[in-house]
């Protein structure tokens, strides 16, 4: 009987050991998802904590509840892959062999790698972050606060942006936004990382006075002062800052000498095969592939990598390819959203504001729990 | 191995989000002082983007090789 081993119950886990428990009877492969907390988050939703529009418990749900009867869920820590031996090692001493290997583990946060972060910055990246996050809004008496990212890569390129637009959303609707002055620091050369959709992201901008300043890649805090500096050279003030934290690849890529220097773990990004080890596949943001860290990317690449694992375990060719494909909705606030749909020969066609979209997002964040790990859609 | 061997090599090509800028600053921050990265990328706004942050942030572009479809952009970590 053939084995496959899933590390990570989040998206693209999830739909790839669903798929294949579906196209395969027991008796030919066991399906085997390894995850640390046995609980699945749906991380799109974070940013609505953070501004007290959504209660966490709405966005976490027990992974077994999420995967097929008869896919094995093991709760525990994998601590080293070993690709000669096709073997997965976890903390609690237990290993397990495999014949293909799907590594899912999504993106690691790493605040300690800016000196200061952890003392000095909010951001809203995990719920307990984003928990904090409402606290230090509600508690704002006004001043400016600094929209910026500590770090590249790290998840959802637009979340920042969306971020500047929520908070002047959160202190109109609190009658305080004469109060407060956001500023929005961008690593890029524009405020919206998809090119043609920043003239539109431009214009609620300047349209709700949200400030920014473009090639800001943060340097240094200073939380003595309050200013954070860029390696091109500009220090800014704030008095409340919201900074996306340093990321890293999964620690067990990096302890298992599988990752580049930042830990992501090299990938074909049409395959989606890795580029020393065949066997073993990426998924989503634990990946060096050039899309998007979003749960859409992983979504995509889920049912390419369940279908050349189909046809490696059936000893057929492997013909699957993703293509690149990236969707996300971004909410400007006041009941107005974008979408974008690209993949690596389409660019986004930039949309207008619609409140359309911003239902989009909404209903999107309510179905996801039914229609997208079980890999229906 | 030759030094044309030991750049690092970025295939950007097709990413609209991040897109080639943020690739780049991916490896600048990975490499060390001196290192050599080729960042290719089949976005018309790299010509732009890349040669005016490199200066900005005090890198070297060491050229920029047209290739069919794409473009290939050797910068050379400074600081």
């Amino acid at each position: 009987m053939k084995k496959v081993v899933i590390l990570g119950g989040g998206v693209g886990g999830t739909i790839v050991a669903n798929l294949l428990a579906k196209r395969f009877r027991p008796d030919e492969a066991e399906i085997t998802v390894v995850d640390k907390a046995g609980k699945h988050v749906y991380q799109p939703g974070f940013v609505y904590v953070a501004f007290g529009r959504t209660k966490p418990k709405t966005l976490v749900r027990d992974e077994r509840k999420l995967l097929r009867k008869r896919v094995k869920l093991v709760t525990g820590e994998a601590v080293r892959i070993d690709p000669e031996g096709r073997k997965v090692h976890l903390a609690d001493g237990r290993s397990l062999d495999y014949d293909r290997l799907v590594v899912a583990l999504g993106a690691r946060l790493v605040p300690d790698e800016l000196s200061g972060f952890s003392d000095a910055s909010h951001h809203f990246y995990t719920l307990e972050a984003s928990l904090k996050m409402k606290e230090a809004l509600a508690a704002f008496p006004g001043g400016r606060i600094v929209v910026t990212v500590a770090s590249v890569p790290y998840k959802c390129p637009p979340a920042p942006s969306e971020a500047a637009c929520q908070l002047d959303y959160y202190f109109t609707k609190r009658r305080m936004r004469d109060k407060v002055d956001i500023h929005f620091l961008s690593p890029l050369s524009r405020v919206f990382p998809l090119e043609p959709l920043n003239p539109v992201v431009e214009q609620v901008f300047a349209k709700h006075k949200i400030r920014s300043t473009i090639f800001f890649n943060v340097e240094s805090l200073d939380t003595k002062n309050r200013t954070v500096t860029s390696i091109e050279g500009e220090t800014v003030p704030y008095d409340l800052l919201i900074m996306i934290p340093p990321h890293r690849g999964a620690k067990v890529v990096e302890d298992s000498r599988l990752g580049d220097r930042g830990g992501w773990l090299p990938t074909d990004k049409y395959t989606l095969r890795t580029k020393a080890h065949p066997d073993i596949f990426g998924i989503g943001d634990c990946t060096d592939i050039p899309v998007s860290k979003s749960g859409a990317a992983a979504h995509f690449q889920a049912k390419v990598v369940a279908d050349a694992i189909t046809a490696d375990l059936r000893g057929q060719p492997a013909t699957a390819k993703y293509d690149g494909h990236v969707m996300c909705y971004c909410d400007a606030g006041y009941h107005k959203g974008i979408s974008m749909s690209f993949d690596y020969e389409h660019p986004p066609v930039p949309p207008p504001l619609s409140l359309k979209d911003w239902l989009g997002k909404h209903l999107l964040n309510k179905v996801y729990w039914y229609l997208v790990p079980s890999g229906r859609v | 191995m030759s030094p044309a061997e030991e750049r690092i090599v970025l295939d950007a090509r097709g990413s609209f989000c991040p897109g080639p800028l943020m690739e780049l600053i991916r490896g600048i921050r990975q490499a060390k002082v001196g290192e050599v990265l080729e960042i290719w990328s089949s976005d018309q706004g790299s010509r732009k983007d890349i040669p005016f942050w490199i200066q900005k942030s005090g890198h070297e572009l060491v050229g920029i090789v047209d290739e069919p479809g794409y473009a290939r952009f050797v910068v050379k970590k400074l600081r």
